[in-house]
Parts: C-alpha cells; structure tokens; sequence
C-alpha cells in the first residue's frame, strides 16, 4: 500500500490587471486565467504559459528570469516581488498581479523602470565623480582595493534597479520627486568608492531635501520587500546622519 | 560649493525627530509623577508642591506648572508644525497613501497611518490638557484634580488622551531608532526585533500604569463628590486614612 501522500495539484487562478494606455479603446479591467500548477512553478513560468496557451496579447517582462535584470517586478497580492523568483507555491489558490504602481506603464505588466530610473541616475549623478577621467588610460591596472571595502561596495551595487523598493515605499507612492531607496542606496554607494572624489557638501547637494533623505518617513518598506534584500534601512539612516553632519 | 548649501531641510529633519524625542522623555516622565497617586494622596501632593517649587522656596508658586505646561504646549505645536509637512498633501496623495497602505498589508506602513491619525487627534487632546494646566495651575492636587476627573468628568478626555500619547509615543521612539540608529547592516534586523519588543511591554507598561492612576483619580473623586471643590489637607483628611 502506497502510504506516501501525493501532493494535490492545484488549479490556480490567475487575475491580471490589464490596460494598454497607449489603445484608446483599453480601460483598465481584471482578466482571470486558470493554470495548472507544476512542481516548482514560477510566475514567470504561469505567466508564459498563459501568454502560450490562452492569451498571446498579455504583456509582461522578463529577460533574466534569475532575479538579475530586475525587469519583472510586479504587484503580487498586492506586495511588490519579481515574478521569476517567486514561487507558486508560496502563493494561495487565488493570485493577483498588477503593474508596479509609481512607473509609466507600457501596457498589462509591463511598466518602465528603465525611464525612472534614468531620470533618478541623472537627477542624482550615479556615476563615479573624479578630475581627469578623460585622460584616464584604460590599458593600465587598476589600483587595487581593499578586499573588504570591495565587498562592501559590492553589496551595495548587488541593486537590480528592480522598482520594488518603490512600489513597497509610501513617500514615493505619494510624492513622485522622491528618489526612493534605490537612489540613496547608489549615493552611499558612490559615497563609499575611494575612485568617486565627491565630498558630503556635493552629495548633500543631490539628496539633502524632501526629495532625497529628508522625504523618508523610515516606513521600511524598502527594506523589507527588496528582492535582494540590500541593507536599505541601514543605509538610509546611515546617509541621513552623515547628510545632517554636513 | 559649501556655502549654497540649503541646510534648512537638514534642521527640520533632526528638530522634528528631537522635539518628538523630548515629548516622548517628557510623557514618560510624566506618567510617573501622575501616577504618585498610587502611593497615597500625600506623596501625590508632595509631587504637586515640588513643581510648585514649594520645597525649594518655601512657598508655592504655581506660576511654575503653568510655565512647564507652555513649554510642553509650544514644544507640542512646534513637532506638530513640522510633522504637517508629512501628512497627504492633496487628496490624490491622500488616496494614493491610502490605496498603498490597503494592498501592502505591512506593519511599519501601517504604523505610520497610526502616528498621522493619534497625531492629530493629540492636537486637540493634548491642548485641552494643558490649557487647564495653565489657567488653573493651581488646580492640581489629590483632591482638585480627582474632582476634575470625577465630578468634571475629564475621566473620559483622559482615557483617550492615555491610549493615544502611548501609541503615538511608541511608535515615534521606535521610528526614531530606525531613522538614526546607527546598526550594522548585518544586525539592523535583529536590534528592529528587539526595539519592537521592548517598546510594546514600555507601551504595554505605561498603559497599565495609566489605567490604575486613572482609576484611583476616579475612585477618590467618586467618594469626594459631595465635598468637591473642597482641597486636600493632610492635617485634616490625613488622619483619616
Ligand atoms: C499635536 C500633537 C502631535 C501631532 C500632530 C504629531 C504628529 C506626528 C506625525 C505625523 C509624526 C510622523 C512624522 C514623520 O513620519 O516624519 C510624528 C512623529 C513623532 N511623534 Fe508626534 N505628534 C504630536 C504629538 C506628539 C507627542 C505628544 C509626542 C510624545 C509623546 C510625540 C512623539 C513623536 C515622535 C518621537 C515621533 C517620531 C519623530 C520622527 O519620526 O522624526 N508626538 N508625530
Ligand atoms: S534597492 Fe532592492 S528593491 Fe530597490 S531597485 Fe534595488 S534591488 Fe530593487
Ligand atoms: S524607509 Fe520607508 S520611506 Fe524610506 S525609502 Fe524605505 S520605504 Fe520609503
Ligand atoms: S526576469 Fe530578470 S529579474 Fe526576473
């Protein structure tokens, strides 16, 4: 006698939030999908199999499907994650997905990251500030670093630009100038690179407002849905006591 | 470059923080002094007449209470002035928080909400309060302010005015050890747990502290109704207990 208990497949019912803004026939409607579950199914694997076998016109994004390119952020049961790295199984019978909220949609899923977050990198000068890089030769090594400033600053340059830690922030949600913790985590990023020669009073310029540090209430929603689970709230608190010492 | 700095959003920031901490230390503070009624209406008055300053000049001068009241109130208005700016600007924000803090079911977003509604109730709570404290300092005292509670029936201000300066100052001195607290990154988690846990049994404690102060106020005014108005002596009602 097979006494080994067989886990019961589950029928799991998909609604989608789907609008196309760019058809002026489309108004925002919930579309509800059933999909047989599979043994360590993704959201990313449903929703294929959705946009394959059901409905070839439902938009959504993934490039990676690793957690790497962060292109597949959604609202899941109304938290925001990405899709590939979400388990279905971790999930109830009934699943709920809705663009990133705070993010021009492209239509169903798909929101553009990509154009916030170029609007924040320019806004907040994301990039290594120092005299003379034009002259830089490049065939040249790079100076060394110390391993453990190394590791430091990698993990804070592990952020996929994802958009969750938007989606999950109530200022932001609110205000839409506010650079959210993805800015100022790469502020106490480039704060932290020996190459970036910028000094507090520069960086107080970029995030020393509402708009910057100043605008966090300390909700810690970044903290607690960021896919890679960056050090956000320590970061930030961080930033806000060096920016009030300048 | 130094000198254009704006450092104004950089003040406002920390003063918000500092005068929420102030009121948090001062209400803790607070709550043992008011609870001295617990102790006996002689230690209640002993306390009355310190801030009165009697012990030290020999004399009341109620004059004092209604000094400390007005730096409280104007402390009070100060945090409020500067958390204003936090509060839903619009209705679109209004609604946009509100749509956010429904879906994300997440404890801390809620907790904000909580500290945006207690806040703004304490505006009207806390104020009533102290203007009585200033215009009548000299109103205060085992059985002046068991009459107000009881036959003035400010029992029912205070019991509000209890649960929401406690839930309000928990959850501010918990923000305001994720806003500063300088924690790794690789315990920030840990210490979150445990200032959370500390601030429910301080929150838990204060309320408990505060219902038994209240109740006691109450109790006394109850028995002193006929005689209300009436002061507390310990020469003459002293003897009696
Ligand atoms: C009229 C009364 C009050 C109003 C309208 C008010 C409102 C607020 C609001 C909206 C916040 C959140 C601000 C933010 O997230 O940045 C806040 C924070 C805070 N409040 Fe109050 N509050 C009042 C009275 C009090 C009192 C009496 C206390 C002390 C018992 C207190 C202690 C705090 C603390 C410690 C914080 C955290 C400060 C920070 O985040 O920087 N508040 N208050
Ligand atoms: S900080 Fe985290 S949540 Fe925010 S964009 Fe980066 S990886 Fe995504
Ligand atoms: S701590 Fe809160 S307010 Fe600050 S960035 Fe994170 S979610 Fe937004
Ligand atoms: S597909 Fe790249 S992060 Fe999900």
């Amino acid at each position: 006698m097979n006494t080994i208990p067989v886990r019961q497949q589950r029928t799991l019912n998909i609604n989608v939030l789907r609008h196309n803004p760019h058809d002026p026939e489309s108004t925002p409607r919930m579309q509800a999908f059933e999909v047989e579950e599979a043994d360590a199914m993704t959201l990313f694997v449903a929703l294929n199999l959705i946009r394959e076998e059901q409905d070839p016109s439902l938009q959504f994004d993934f490039v990676c499907r690793a957690g790497i390119c962060g292109s597949c952020g959604m609202i899941i049961n109304g938290r925001p994650g990405l899709a590939c790295r979400t388990l279905t199984r971790d999930l109830p019978d009934t699943i709920t997905l809705a663009p990133l909220p705070g993010f021009e949609l492209i239509a169903d899923l798909s929101v553009n990251t990509g154009k916030w977050m170029r609007g924040m990198a320019e806004r907040l000068e994301t990039w290594v500030h120092a005299e003379g890089l034009e002259q830089l030769d490049l065939d040249v090594m790079e100076a060394p670093m110390e391993p453990a400033l190394a590791q430091q600053l990698y993990e804070l340059e592990r952020c996929i630009e994802c958009g969750c830690c938007i989606a999950a922030c109530g200022t932001a949600q609110m205000r839409e100038d506010f650079a959210g913790a993805v800015g100022l985590n790469q502020i106490t990023r480039f704060r932290l690179d020996p190459r970036d020669q910028r000094s507090d009073a520069d960086f107080y310029q970029l995030v020393g407002d509402d708009s910057g540090v100043f605008g966090c209430m300390t909700l810690l929603g970044c903290e607690d849905m960021c896919p890679k689970d960056l050090p956000l709230a320590t970061q930030i608190a961080f930033l806000r006591r060096r920016m009030v010492a300048t | 470059m130094q000198h254009t700095l704006n450092r104004w959003p950089a003040r406002l920031d920390l003063l918000q923080s500092l005068s929420g901490l102030l009121l948090v230390l001062f209400i803790w503070g607070h709550m043992f002094f008011e609870s001295s009624i617990l102790l006996g209406k002689d230690a209640m008055l002993w306390v009355t007449k310190m801030f009165e300053g009697e012990h030290l000049f020999g004399q009341p001068y109620p004059l004092l209470v209604s000094a400390a009241a007005a730096i409280v109130f104007l402390l009070i208005a100060l945090h409020a002035l500067l958390a204003l700016r936090k509060f839903p600007a619009s209705y679109r924000q209004y609604q946009r928080l509100n749509q956010h803090v429904g879906s994300i079911r997440h404890l801390d977003t809620t907790l904000w909400v909580v500290q945006v509604i207690t806040g703004f109730l304490l505006f009207f709570l806390a104020s009533v309060h102290l203007l009585v404290v200033m215009v009548q300092p000299d109103n205060i005292g085992p059985y002046a302010s068991s009459d107000r509670i009881w036959s003035g029936r400010f029992w029912i201000l205070y019991a509000f005015l209890l649960l929401v300066v406690h839930v309000h100052a928990g959850i501010g001195i918990y923000r305001l050890a994720m806003k500063w607290g300088p924690f790794s990154a690789a315990t920030s988690g840990l210490w979150r747990g445990r200032i959370k846990l500390t601030v429910y049994c301080i929150v838990a404690f204060y309320l408990c502290l505060g219902t038994a102060s209240l109740v006691t106020y109450m109790r006394i005014g109850a028995e002193h109704a006929p005689y209300a108005g009436e002061r507390y002596d310990p020469a003459i009602h002293g003897a009696a207990r």
